[in-house]
């Protein structure tokens, strides 16, 4: 046990390799060069001054949202706006007291003694109750949005079912009865199509293991959990065909479990569905030969 | 000025605790005995260093086979394509899925929390407190002991029929409870629960003996509110982790039954999965997630807040003034802590949960932000007025602080919950986990380690080749991380093997690119890192035993510490950070200076 008593460290001082005396004020520590203590601070200037430049530049480059087709939409997207200018500022107040501070403070730039200061009883209150107001008005002036979103569920029958399944959406619309779970409901695999400023229902489910049915378009992600039917609601505003995507890991193909969401107009919709009914009879398959474990 | 100011104590009993049986025996039981299966605190942190930095390469490597995919999909990897030659050198997608699996299962388990706990904890806080070493040494010795089954169950379940498990770390089931859901739930997936328990009785113990250790074992003098942040951070998370542990060690062990005898507790009624009926039903599968993150998201607290603790530490240092409101900081980290128990559910708003919970989960959540922001206004409080010396650890330091800003303000995004349904499982998250994570917590370990590396080897590491290492992480963290909240802006979706067939997201390639170009130097970097580490430790300059003139109790002991620590048993007479006291001929205080009479009437002063 004698192997750790080393000779070198007995008495060793605190006195560092390269101390340079004569500093009106030394603290002990050998003392950079004041060009070095500029440029580690400009190199934190960079965090704040690149920061903001990546967020002002991308949305030009259309690495932004993606284009908001719903009407929850607008108040999530003025969300995340609000969200981001709030925290921009804050994100710039403190990168930059950060650089000014390290520009300022360089022990290089100046030979008197560090302030002494334990901390500040007014300043800890103030620095806590501003986050804390700011906080507490950014829960309360969101929950509107997410119950319109998540909990105000439209009166409605459901305008369709979506089972998610290793690697695929099967949609099973209600059909002529507009009640699903009889004969004529209607079938189809990836492909749903939903009637503009119309409210859509829809009724998710997974027929194996957990999925999420995202619609990046129409600003909705929900877990599909097998056993449960939890129910999804939109308003979409503007025709054309978006991306289904599969946001929760499922497996291999998970990256593949790819739909298409096509907004039309209710006559287009009607005209679609009518399609899908006469090819459904064309070739004589029932529901029943389609086998859908979650159907009820 | 700086001479080391000998303990006034008187000397302690020098015949420390056997903790060696030395004596009488073979050369290779003093070995084995002396750095094997040592129960010498110092030698148990610097085993679970070492073996958490090689874990922390493979975590690396594995990442960036997953940023190859993501950049360039379906292309041949290099290497580790002919390593586990599949398709001529391609990757295959479930190959994929493993790997981000792997990468986070990694780094989480085998490397952030042993390496703070582990490592800096072990080594750090009998030094820190004045002890000679933990409360229970062979405790000690099993925690880290108890890591080796974890590293063999998770190194050889990538050799297992159907590979690693790939359910993603947080292993939702029924994917990784179903067998034949994936190929990776096969045994790769019992053998990723068996390392995950593994770790959890490594933990366990590592807690025990550390809330004792703070508890009983201080310093004559060193009362709980003279211990330094780092022992604070570490005796509250080590009180995290002895209370969220159990609930993930139990849910560990309902998936195991549910994979091997069918127990069903995660597993809903008529379940068709590959086309075969599974299981016996009567569970559900958002129990597991209530249950996984009630730990794992303490766990991402048990992740940071030492981090947060070393770094308060080298900030007062190279800014040679006192703590920016210490008390503040202390009841700060109790207060994530006690929030963080109640927050979970903010991984869950969209996972099919009561909505109305979601808003419960949410108000805690922006709650838990306060804290967070009192933290980083303390720090910027702290480098306020200082004397900044600019070394590595320093450097290091401050860029925790500057990235622990972004990491914390991209997480009010997602805390909103309608900003939530569109950012969840996007790339937005990735990019708001990694900040708090690598830019945050890895940041803060280099800070650490460039700072106690006198203390652990009698040498310093070189400052020149530190800096070279620090310049170049950084830049390259921000070029690979920051991008990553543009990709989630998009909605570009997490975990998917190849995004851009969808039109929403093909024109992120070029994006993806560049930020894999800038991982694979940043996993370059660490080789600067790695050869000053090992040169250092051989051929650095010698450092005595304060070469930061900090004040803290380590920096008494020699370097490095022997066996027992202290010369003499130190004796504290104030807190750790008294720097620059006005009217005191040095600019610091070391806890056991005896009092100086420039203190009572800077006291005065301060009352006045």
């Amino acid at each position: 046990m004698d192997h750790d008593n080393r000779d070198r460290n007995a008495g060793s001082g605190g006195s560092p390799p390269g101390k340079t005396p004569g500093d009106s004020w030394a603290d002990g520590l050998p003392k950079g060069r004041r060009w070095s203590g500029i440029a580690w601070s400009l190199l934190f200037l960079l965090v704040p001054v690149l920061g903001t430049a990546t967020f002002v530049i991308a949305p030009y480059y259309d690495h932004w949202l993606p284009k908001d087709v719903s009407v929850h939409g607008k108040s999530i997207d003025g969300l995340f706006y609000f969200i981001l200018v709030l925290t921009g500022v804050v994100f710039l107040a403190t990168e930059l007291i950060l650089f000014w501070f390290m520009w300022k403070y360089d022990a290089a730039a100046s030979s008197k003694p560090a302030t002494y200061i334990q901390g500040s009883h007014t300043l800890e209150v103030v620095w806590t109750i501003i986050p804390a107001a700011t906080m507490l008005f950014l829960a309360i002036y969101q929950m509107n949005t997410w119950a319109d979103v998540k909990m105000r569920r439209p009166r409605m029958a459901p305008s369709v079912e979506v089972v998610a399944r290793q690697f695929e959406w099967r949609l099973r619309y209600p059909g002529r009865d507009e009640t699903l779970g009889t004969e004529d409901d209607l079938f189809v695999v990836n492909d749903l199509h939903v009637p503009i400023d119309e409210d859509f229902l829809v009724q998710l489910k997974s027929m194996d293991v957990l999925h999420s049915f995202f619609l990046p378009n129409l600003r909705i992600k929900q877990d599909a959990v097998p056993g449960m039917k939890i129910p999804v609601w939109f308003k979409a505003t503007e025709t054309g065909t978006y991306d289904i995507v599969c946001a929760e890991v499922c497996g291999w193909g998970h990256y593949k479990m790819k739909g298409r969401v096509t907004v039309e107009s209710r006559a287009d919709f009607n005209r679609w569905l009518a399609r899908i009914e006469a090819e459904q009879k064309a070739t004589q398959r029932g529901p029943e030969e389609i086998p859908m474990a979650a159907a009820d | 000025m700086s001479t080391v100011t000998q303990p006034h104590a008187p000397p302690k009993d020098t015949a420390h605790h056997d903790h060696v049986a030395t004596r009488g025996s073979t050369s290779l039981s003093t070995f084995l005995s002396t750095y094997v299966f040592s129960k010498d605190h110092k030698v148990i942190g610097l085993q679970f260093l070492f073996s958490t930095l090689v874990w922390f390469l493979i975590g690396g490597l594995l990442a960036l086979a997953v940023r190859w995919q993501v950049a360039w999909p379906w292309s041949d990897v290099p290497v580790l394509g002919k390593l586990f030659a599949q398709h001529g050198g391609q990757m295959a997608p479930e190959f994929y899925t493993m790997l981000f699996t792997m990468h986070a299962s990694v780094m989480i388990f085998l490397v952030i929390i042993p390496i703070l706990a582990g490592a800096f904890g072990n080594f750090l806080i009998p030094l820190m407190i004045g002890a000679d070493d933990m409360a229970f040494p062979t405790l000690n010795m099993l925690s880290y002991w108890f890591m080796w089954p974890a590293f063999f169950f998770f190194g050889a379940s990538f050799f297992v029929e159907g590979g690693a498990a790939a359910g993603g770390w947080t292993s939702y089931p029924p994917l990784s409870t179903s067998t034949v859901s994936a190929p990776g739930s096969g045994m790769g997936q019992t053998l990723w629960l068996l390392g995950l328990t593994m770790v959890g009785v490594s933990s366990m113990l590592g807690s025990v003996n550390y809330m004792t250790t703070i508890i009983l074992m201080r310093a004559p003098g060193m009362t709980m509110f003279r211990l330094p942040m780092t022992i604070w951070a570490m005796f509250i998370t080590a009180i995290l982790q002895a209370f969220a542990l159990p609930v993930l060690t139990a849910a560990g062990f309902m998936q195991l039954t549910d994979r091997l005898i069918g127990t069903g507790f995660f597993s809903p009624e008529g379940n068709i999965i590959n086309n075969a009926m599974s299981g016996a039903g009567g569970g559900q599968p958002i129990l597991w997630q209530h249950l996984f993150w009630f730990y794992s998201h303490p766990a991402v607290y048990i992740m940071i807040l030492p981090a947060m603790g070393m770094v308060s530490d080298i900030l007062t240092t190279f800014a040679r003034k006192p703590l920016f409101g210490y008390r503040p900081m202390v009841y700060s980290i109790a207060g994530i802590a006690g929030l963080g128990f109640i927050v979970w559910g903010h991984h869950m708003f969209i996972s099919g949960m009561n909505p109305a919970l979601g808003i419960t989960f949410m108000v805690a959540t922006m709650m838990i932000a306060l804290p967070s922001a009192v933290k980083t206004f303390n720090w910027l409080g702290t480098i306020w007025g200082g004397r900044i010396h600019y070394t590595t650890a320093m450097l290091f330091a401050i860029s925790f602080v500057s990235m622990f800003i972004i990491g914390g303000l991209s997480g009010i995004f997602m805390a909103a919950t309608p900003v939530d349904i569109f950012i969840h499982d996007t790339y937005f998250i990735v990019a708001h986990f990694h900040y708090v994570l690598f830019a945050g917590t890895a940041m803060g370990v280099w800070a650490g380690i460039y700072y106690w590396f006198p203390k652990m080897f009698g040498r310093t590491m070189n400052e020149f080749w530190g800096k070279v290492h620090f310049f170049l992480t950084f830049m390259f963290l921000n070029g690979t991380f920051f991008t990553m909240h543009i990709l989630g802006a998009v909605g570009f979706p997490r975990r998917l093997a190849d995004a851009y067939h969808y039109e929403t997201f093909h024109h992120l390639q070029p994006l993806n690119a560049f930020m894999t170009w800038c991982a694979m130097g940043m996993v370059a970097t660490q080789i600067i890192f790695a050869i000053n580490f090992f040169w250092s430790m051989f051929r650095g300059p010698i450092a005595g035993r304060n070469p930061w003139n900090a004040n803290t109790l380590e920096w008494t002991a020699p370097s490095p510490p022997g066996h027992g620590n202290f010369d003499f048993q130190p004796v504290v007479y104030r807190g750790p950070y008294e720097f620059s006291v006005p009217g005191c001929e040095k600019d610091h205080l070391m806890q056991t200076d005896p009092p100086h009479p420039a203190e009572a009437a800077a006291a005065a002063a301060a009352h006045a």
